[in-house]
C-alpha cells in the first residue's frame, strides 16, 4: 500500500497543527498517535461503534471514517479540548453522579454526542421532554456496560437544566482548561 | 439516583449492621478521570522503541500448513521480525485447558501460533513485527502460506461418525461426556401426569468489549524482567502463566491491567496472540504492542454459548413440577480454553437447570464437542442464561399444556426460604433463597394484572404483546473447591493491603480488579466504613500484580463479596493497630477508644481524643516518644477465602419482560423490563443497578440480535459489527431494578455477587415474552432458538419457511 505523505494544517482544540500525514492515516489515529490526544477511542474502525467520535468544524464526526488529510484546513475538537466548556462540564458532572459510565471507553464520544444534541435543542428550542429522542440520538454510540438508561437519565437531567436556564449559552465559552 | 426504581425490599431481617458510606451512591474516582478523556487504556500507552505486531491469521477453518514463505515480508519497510508458529513454539512450553474435576476431559496441547495445522478461521499463524502497525499489516500481506484445505467440523450433532478428526486420540471429537441425576436421561418420570419436551438452541455470541483486547510486553534483557500492560481481568493469573510458560522467575514478571474498556469474562483467559507478544518481546529485547482490530476480535476473541439441548419437564395435573431433564450438546471450538478449561459453561447448565424449583427428580447430560470454529470461553453469566432459558421455557410450556397461569405455576413450585438450607439436585448449596420475595416484587412493580388486561385489549386491535417471567439461581463468589482440585493455578482468595499515610489518610491496594464495575469504589466504601474515615481519605489501587496482594482479580462476581470481606478484615485489623498505638500515647485502654470521622474518640462518649494524623505522625516520626518495645504497625494485609466446602455463594432473582411483536416484520420491540435480585447487603446501589441493567442489555442482545454465524466450511458470516448486531439505546427498554436483601451469607459484610444477575434471566424472560405474544395469541409455534431473529419469528408464524 502507498505510504505517501501529505502536508496538512488544521486547528486542533484551538491550536494550529501542521503535520505530514500518510494518506491512509485516519483522523482518530492521527489525533491519538501523532498528537497524543488519547481521549478519542478506537472501537471498530468501520464506523459502527462511535467510540472515535470527534468534532470537525463544530459537528460530530466518526474519526475512523475520516482521513486526516480530509481534515486539512478544518477545526477539530476532542474531549480534551472541551475541558472548561460549561455544557460539557455539566454533562461530565452529571454522568459521574448518575454512574452513566462504567469502563469509560465509550464515554468521551457519548459526551460529545450528547453535547451536540443539547446544543442543537437549546438553539432551536425544539425540545419537549422525551427520553426516546435521547435514546435515538445516542444510538450511534455503543455502550456495552451501562444498559444505556443511566446515560439517558444523565442527558435528560442536563437538558432540563439547560431548558430551564436558557440564558446559559451551551456553546461559545472559552476553554480555559484545554489540554492543548 | 433520581430513578424511582431502587427500593430496597428486606427479605428477612438482615443480621448485618453497616455504617459509613456503605449503602450510599458514592461516585467513582475513576469516572471523574474517564469523563475527561483521561482514561489510560492499553492502547494509550506508548513505550520508547516500542514495536507493533500484526498477525497473519488463517483464512481457513481447517487446513494443513504445507509451507510458509516470508522472504519478501522480511525485506519490507520497517520490518523487524517475522515469526512462524514453529519458531514461536521453541520459545515457550505448550498449554492444555484441562480440569481434574473432570478427569475424562480430553484437552489437547496448544501453542501461541498454529504449528503444522490450523483449526479455525482466524487462528494466528505468523507474527509480523514492525515499527508501526500499518507497516506490519503491509508486510503480513506479503507472507505466502501454502495450505492443504481439510474438511471442517461445523455441526455438533451426536450419533453420526465425524468425517474428520480434529485431534489425535479423540476419534469422535468429543471432549467430555458428563452426567448427573436421579435417573438416566430419557427414562420415565415416576409420579408425573404429563411430560412436555422441547428443543433449545443457543447461538454463538461474544462479549464485544468496546475496547478490543490489547497487550504491551516489555522485556528488559539486562534485568531479565518482563513487564506486561494488558487489557485483562486477572493480573496474577497472567503473571503465573507468563512466568511458567516462558521460563522466567515469577518475581521478574509483572502484569499491569490499567483501565480496561470492558471485559465480561472475555478478558479472563490466555490468548495465543497475547502470549506470542510476550515471547516476541523476549526474542527482540524491545517492547511490543498488539491491539486487536475489530475484525480480528470477531474471530479471535473467545465466543460463548453454542448449545443444542433437548429438555423435558414432568408435572402433575395440578401444576406441581416433579422432574426435569436436560441433554445438552455444547460446541466448544477447536481447543479447551486455558487456563480455566471450557467445562464451566456446560457444567453450569448441568447444575443450574431446574434449580429455582422444588423438583427432586432431575437428570442431566452434557456432551462437549470440538469444532473448527473460534474457541468457546467464559462470557458473563457463564451457562446461567442457557440453564435459565431451558428451565423457564419448560415451565411456560407446562403452564400452557396444563392451562395454568405462568405466574401461578412458578409461585407454586419455587424453592422457598422455608425449604432452605437445601442442596439442589444439581448440587447447588442454598443456605437461603428469596425467590418468592423477588417474584412478588417484580409482579407488583410491573403491575402484572394491569399489563395482562392491556395485553388482552391490544390483541383485539391486532397488536401482539407478550409478558415473560424468568426466575434464576445465580452462582457468585466462587470458592476454592473448583479450580483448586481442578489443578488450575487460579486463586480463589482476594487480598487487601492498607497503609495509613503519615498525614493520616489511607492508601489501599486490592487484588480484585475494576473493569468499570466500580469495584475500587465499593472497596473504598467498605474500608472507609469499617476503619472510620471519610471516603475522600481513602485512595484505592488495583490491577498490578507486583504491588497488590495476591488474588483472583475479576471473575465469578467476587469483587465485593470476597474482595470486600478482605477489605473489611484489613480495615478492622488496621483500626486495631491504630487504636493500640493511640492507647499508648493517650495512656488509655484501647478497648475504650474508637475511630469516627478520621479521629480517635472515646468509644462511649464520642469525645475526640486525637486525629489520625497525630497517631500517624507519632507512629512514623516520633517513635522516640514511645515506650521501649512498642512497634507501630500502620500497614496491614489481610486475605479472605470463602468457607471450605462452600463452592459458591448462591443467590437468586426474577426477571420479567414486556415486548411487542410485529407480526408483519418479525421485529420485537422491548417495552419494559423488571429485575428483582438478591445481592444481600448492597454496598453501592447505583453501581449495582447499572451492573444489572448492563447485564440485562447484554442478555437482550443475545436473545434478539447477536449471533456469530458460520457456513458449512467454517467461514464466519457475521464478522463485523455491521453483521453482528449489538443492542443500541433506541432498542432498549427502561429497566426497573429492585433490590431484595436476602440472607444466607456467612461473611461479616453480607454482600453477594451481582455481576451475573442481569444476563442470567433476561434471555429467558424475552423468549417467554415473545412466545406469549405469538403462541399465547394462537398465532404460531413456540420458538426456543436464540436469538429470536425476525426470520425465526416469521418462521414460527408460518410466514416464511425455515427451521426454528
Amino acid at each position: 500500500m502507498s505510504d505517501r505523505s501529505y502536508s496538512v494544517s488544521m486547528t486542533v482544540n484551538g491550536e494550529v497543527v501542521n503535520a505530514n500525514v500518510s494518506a491512509r492515516t485516519n483522523l482518530v489515529d492521527f489525533l491519538r498517535q501523532d498528537l497524543e490526544l488519547t481521549g478519542s477511542h478506537v472501537g471498530c474502525e468501520h464506523g459502527v461503534c462511535g467510540a472515535c467520535t470527534v468534532r470537525v468544524d463544530g459537528r460530530i464526526m466518526r474519526g475512523c471514517l475520516l482521513l486526516a488529510v480530509q481534515a486539512d484546513g478544518q477545526s477539530v475538537e476532542t474531549i480534551e479540548g472541551m475541558a472548561g466548556d460549561p455544557l460539557m462540564t455539566s454533562l461530565q458532572d452529571v454522568f459521574v453522579e448518575e454512574n452513566a459510565l462504567q469502563c469509560g471507553f465509550c464515554t468521551p464520544a457519548m459526551l460529545l454526542t450528547a453535547h451536540e444534541f443539547i446544543s442543537r435543542v437549546v438553539e432551536t428550542g425544539a425540545y419537549r421532554p422525551d427520553r426516546d429522542a435521547i435514546r435515538d440520538t445516542i444510538s450511534g454510540n455503543y455502550c456495552r456496560c451501562t444498559g444505556y438508561q443511566s446515560i439517558v437519565q444523565a442527558v435528560e437531567r442536563v437538558l432540563i437544566q439547560y431548558e430551564t436556564a436558557p440564558t446559559k449559552a451551551p456553546n461559545g465559552a472559552p476553554n480555559p482548561g484545554s489540554d492543548r | 439516583m433520581t430513578d424511582a426504581a431502587s427500593d430496597h425490599l428486606p427479605h428477612t431481617d438482615s443480621p448485618h449492621t453497616v455504617s459509613g458510606p456503605i449503602g450510599h451512591n458514592e461516585p467513582r474516582a475513576r469516572a471523574r478521570r474517564t469523563v475527561a478523556g483521561k482514561g489510560r487504556y492499553v492502547d494509550d500507552i506508548v513505550l520508547p522503541r516500542m514495536l507493533h505486531v500484526a498477525f497473519l491469521r488463517s483464512p481457513h477453518a481447517h487446513a494443513a500448513i504445507l509451507s510458509i514463505d516470508a522472504a519478501e515480508a522480511r525485506e519490507a519497510p520497517g520490518i523487524v521480525a517475522v515469526v512462524t508458529g514453529k519458531d514461536m513454539a521453541t520459545q515457550c512450553t505448550p498449554y492444555a485447558g484441562s480440569h481434574q474435576l473432570f478427569k475424562r476431559l480430553k484437552a489437547p496441547d496448544q501453542y501461541p501460533l498454529a504449528v503444522d495445522r490450523v483449526l479455525w478461521q482466524g487462528e494466528p499463524v505468523v507474527a509480523v513485527v514492525a515499527t508501526s502497525r500499518a507497516l506490519a499489516e503491509d508486510a503480513a500481506e506479503l507472507v505466502d502460506v501454502d495450505y492443504d484445505i481439510l474438511p471442517a467440523v461445523t455441526s455438533f450433532e451426536r450419533g453420526t461418525p465425524p468425517a474428520v478428526q480434529l485431534h489425535d486420540d479423540i476419534p469422535d471429537n468429543i471432549a467430555l461426556v458428563e452426567q448427573l441425576g436421579t435417573a438416566t436421561v430419557g427414562e420415565d418420570f415416576p409420579g408425573a401426569d404429563q411430560v412436555f419436551e422441547a428443543q433449545f438452541r443457543f447461538g454463538r455470541i461474544t462479549g464485544t468489549t468496546l475496547e478490543p483486547r490489547g497487550i504491551i510486553a516489555d522485556y528488559e534483557p539486562r534485568e531479565g524482567a518482563l513487564t506486561v500492560h494488558c487489557s485483562h481481568q486477572c493480573p496474577h493469573q497472567q503473571q503465573d502463566i507468563f512466568a511458567r510458560h516462558l521460563g522466567l522467575p515469577e518475581h521478574k514478571v509483572r502484569v499491569l491491567c490499567p483501565d480496561v474498556g470492558g471485559a465480561f469474562g472475555l478478558k479472563q483467559q490466555l490468548y495465543g496472540d497475547e502470549f506470542a507478544v510476550c515471547a516476541l518481546s523476549i526474542m527482540l529485547g524491545r517492547p511490543v504492542k498488539f491491539i486487536a482490530d475489530r475484525l480480528e476480535s470477531m474471530v479471535s476473541d473467545n465466543h460463548a454459548r453454542d448449545h443444542a439441548a433437548t429438555a423435558r419437564i414432568a408435572v402433575k395435573s395440578d401444576g406441581t413440577i416433579v422432574g426435569m431433564e436436560v441433554d445438552d450438546i455444547f460446541g466448544i471450538g477447536p481447543y479447551s480454553q486455558y487456563p480455566r478449561s471450557s467445562v464451566g459453561e456446560g457444567n453450569h447448565v448441568l447444575r443450574i437447570t431446574g434449580a429455582p424449583y422444588r423438583l427432586d427428580d432431575y437428570r442431566a447430560r452434557l456432551t462437549m464437542v470440538y469444532q473448527n470454529k473460534s474457541m468457546i470461553g467464559h462470557y458473563r453469566s457463564v451457562g446461567h442464561p442457557v440453564a435459565c432459558a431451558i428451565t423457564e421455557g419448560l415451565v411456560d410450556l407446562a403452564a400452557d399444556g396444563l392451562g395454568l397461569d405462568p405466574a401461578d405455576i412458578r409461585r407454586r413450585n419455587f424453592v422457598r426460604s422455608s425449604d432452605c438450607p437445601r442442596v439442589s439436585p444439581g448440587g447447588i448449596d442454598m443456605p437461603d433463597m428469596s425467590l418468592e420475595t423477588c417474584f412478588d416484587a417484580v409482579v407488583a412493580a410491573m403491575d402484572l394484572p394491569a399489563l395482562r388486561a392491556e395485553q388482552a385489549e391490544m390483541r383485539k386491535k391486532g397488536v401482539y404483546r407478550g409478558i415473560g417471567i424468568a426466575a434464576f439461581v445465580e452462582l457468585t463468589a466462587s470458592g476454592p473447591e473448583y479450580y483448586g482440585p481442578g489443578g488450575n493455578r487460579i486463586t480463589s482468595q482476594e487480598g487487601c493491603h492498607l497503609k495509613l499515610e503519615p498525614s493520616g489518610v489511607v492508601r489501599c491496594w486490592i487484588s480484585v480488579t475494576d473493569q468499570g464495575q466500580g469495584t475500587d469504589t465499593g472497596i473504598g466504601q467498605v474500608v472507609a466504613s469499617h476503619l472510620g474515615v471519610a471516603m475522600a481519605d481513602v485512595r484505592v489501587f488495583s490491577g498490578d500484580s507486583e504491588t497488590t496482594p495476591y488474588g483472583g482479580g475479576a471473575w465469578a462476581s467476587r469483587g465485593i463479596a470476597i474482595g470486600g470481606e478482605a477489605a473489611l478484615r484489613a480495615a478492622t485489623a488496621l483500626k486495631a493497630n491504630i487504636l493500640e498505638l493511640a492507647a499508648v500515647v493517650l495512656q488509655a485502654d484501647a478497648g475504650t477508644l474508637d475511630i469516627v470521622g478520621g479521629r480517635v474518640v472515646d468509644r462511649d462518649t464520642g469525645t475526640e481524643r486525637m486525629p489520625l494524623s497525630d497517631v500517624a505522625r507519632i507512629g512514623y516520626f516520633r517513635q522516640d516518644t514511645l515506650p521501649p518495645g512498642v512497634q507501630p504497625e500502620l500497614s496491614v494485609v489481610r486475605h479472605y477465602v470463602t468457607p471450605r466446602g462452600r463452592k459458591f455463594m448462591a443467590t437468586n432473582g426474577v426477571h420479567a419482560a414486556h415486548v411487542e411483536v410485529d407480526t408483519q416484520t418479525g421485529i420485537v420491540r422491548c417495552l419494559g423490563h423488571w429485575v428483582a435480585h438478591d445481592a444481600g447487603v448492597v454496598v453501592n446501589p447505583s453501581l449495582v443497578e447499572e451492573q444489572i441493567r448492563g447485564g440485562v442489555v447484554q442478555g437482550i442482545g443475545s436473545a434478539l440480535f447477536e449471533e456469530l454465524r458460520y457456513d458449512d466450511d467454517g467461514q464466519m458470516l457475521s464478522g463485523s459489527l455491521a453483521d453482528y448486531l449489538v443492542p443500541m439505546a433506541s432498542e432498549m427498554p427502561e429497566i426497573t431494578v429492585l433490590h431484595v436483601e436476602g440472607t444466607g451469607v456467612e461473611e461479616e459484610l453480607g454482600a453477594k455477587g451481582v455481576g451475573e444477575a442481569g444476563v442470567a434471566g433476561s434471555p429467558a424472560a424475552i423468549m417467554n415474552a415473545v412466545n406469549d405474544a405469538i403462541a399465547g395469541a394462537g398465532l404460531g409455534q413456540r420458538i426456543h432458538t436464540l436469538p429470536l431473529s425476525p426470520e425465526r419469528i416469521l418462521g414460527a408464524l408460518g410466514k416464511v419457511p425455515g427451521e426454528l
